[in-house]
């Protein structure tokens, strides 16, 4: 299997995007931030569409999109009130931009579904070496930042009181979440990312009791959930996205179990 | 001594509604005092203009050079699902360095406030899955963590039972009494204000006072104020 290029490239692709999406999602759920990630991908399926239909890489596109309008779409979702109508006016605006875009650039439908639903032969050793970078900049700022975001997003109330510049915190927060929308897309596709930013933090949270502790257990559900859907994907020429998805959901039922047991 | 925090003549009030004019006393350094007054009458505000995170309009506010606050707020929106233990969300105030991994003098060092708020037997059980009382404890626990020689308490005790307050309070005195910790207590509760607190800093619509708890008259509070009106 690995002497196929395109397998090494899905493999190293998939490892840095479910380290990302393991730790950017820790703070994604401690923020209650899923259904903003949910949008921002969204959007950035607009981006991928938009990038096709003006010849650029779709992952360049997703990424203007999300960043440009990351910090915007957080700034709706703040009033809960309204957030939930926004946030709903926003992604179907986008995904309707995104059809509109796709059907501009006259592609054929099999690239709608790649950008929509993933796809592992897309991806080439140079987008690899893009897709590693970004993740290497998401995961060096938050080691940098970790004890203000984790104290931001753990405890709002009392940072606040501390002090922290929980402005600056929010902004770099949704900034590095567009940014692990759009890497984390490029294998599971722009409609499922959200999954990975979602499901793996969610079983860390039933599970982990520290901060660390859930570090890890998401990333292990994570890279388990990548690693197994390639493996099963290429074995059965299944799409990779569904064992993924499954897999994401079983971890995340049992976890839920777990919690219930332990009361 | 110099007291720790001194209001001279102190002026506010927002664009539509003047709060406080003239007002003045000081907080002696290990003193004990109760902040109360009706809702809306300013407590809070007065709060944060101690803490500096607003300006008064007249007067001036002066604070000892040595002065380091802990801050426990009133609301925390901890629901029973919420992964942290205790210890893991007092330690989430140490933000002095830049790496994730905690030094061994941080370690250290929340071991000793969580000793002090008497938590070391409970530090590894579930924030969410704490009592009122034990949720309290860690709050100020993390405010303890920077070690303030200042320490505000926004209504900490509102939500709790009476046995979970005296215990809540108990171990306040305590801090005050074995760290020197001057501390100012906002409270509707004029039993555990005069049980507690050496003094009180009563607002009213009209002006304020500072007082011996000794001479409160229950009589003459605001009326919501009366412990009776308060609901267990």
């Amino acid at each position: 299997m690995f002497q196929y290029d395109f397998m090494q490239n899905a493999f190293l692709a998939s490892t840095f995007i479910a380290l990302t999406t393991g730790i950017v999602g820790v703070f994604v759920t401690a923020r209650g931030m899923s259904f903003l990630a949910h949008t921002l991908s969204e959007i950035g399926f607009a981006g991928a569409a938009l990038a096709v239909f003006v010849g650029i890489r779709p992952l360049d596109g997703m990424l203007v999109t999300t960043i440009s309008s990351a910090v915007a779409v957080g700034k709706l979702s703040v009033k809960a009130s309204r957030r939930e109508a926004s946030i709903s006016a926003v992604s179907s605006l986008f995904t309707g931009l995104g059809i509109l875009f796709l059907a501009l650039s006259a592609k054929s439908s099999s690239y709608a579904t790649t950008i929509l639903f993933g796809s592992i032969i897309g991806i080439s050793r140079a987008d690899v070496w893009q897709l590693v970078g970004l993740a290497a900049v998401v995961l060096v700022t938050m080691a940098w930042a970790y004890r203000s975001l984790a104290f931001d997003s753990f405890d709002p109330v009392g940072a606040q009181a501390q002090g922290v510049r929980r402005n600056l915190i929010g902004i770099y927060f949704l900034l590095i979440l567009a940014v692990s929308v759009s890497i984390g897309a490029q294998i599971v596709g722009s409609l499922l990312v959200f999954i990975l930013l979602t499901l793996p933090p969610a079983v860390a949270k039933y599970l982990g009791h520290t901060l660390p502790q859930m570090l890890a257990i998401s990333v292990a559900t994570a890279l388990i959930g990548v690693w197994a859907g390639l493996l099963l994907g290429y074995y059965t020429n299944w799409p990779v996205t569904f064992f993924i998805a499954a897999i994401e959901c079983v971890f995340y039922f049992a976890a839920l179990q777990v919690r219930r047991r332990q009361g | 001594m110099t007291p720790l925090i001194t209001v001279s003549h102190m002026s506010f009030g927002f664009r539509d509604r003047k709060l406080y004019s003239d007002m003045s006393f000081a907080l002696a350094r290990g003193s004990m005092t109760s902040l109360i007054g009706a809702n809306g009458v300013g407590k809070t505000t007065l709060i944060r203009l101690l803490m500096g995170q607003l300006t008064p309009t007249a007067g001036t506010i002066t604070r000892a050079a040595d002065l380091s606050l802990g801050y426990v707020p009133q609301f925390r929106n901890i629901d029973p699902e919420y992964p942290l233990t205790i210890r893991q969300f007092v330690q989430l105030n140490q933000l002095k360095h830049r790496v994730p991994w905690h030094t061994r003098a941080e370690k250290a060092a929340v071991d000793q406030v969580i000793a002090q708020c008497d938590l070391s037997e409970r530090q590894n059980l579930r924030l969410g899955a704490a009592s009122g009382g034990e949720k309290q404890k860690a709050y100020l626990a993390q405010a303890l963590l920077t070690q303030p020689n200042f320490l505000i308490l926004d209504e900490a005790t509102a939500s709790l039972d009476v046995n979970t307050k005296t215990e809540l309070m108990s171990l306040v005195r305590r801090l005050n009494r074995e760290l020197g910790l001057t501390v100012l207590f906002v409270t509707h509760d004029l039993e555990l204000a005069r049980e507690f607190t050496s003094q009180y800093l009563l607002l009213t619509a009209t002006g304020h006072e500072l007082a011996p708890t000794q001479t409160m008259d229950l009589a003459k509070m605001p009326r919501e104020l009366t412990p009776v009106a308060e609901v267990h």
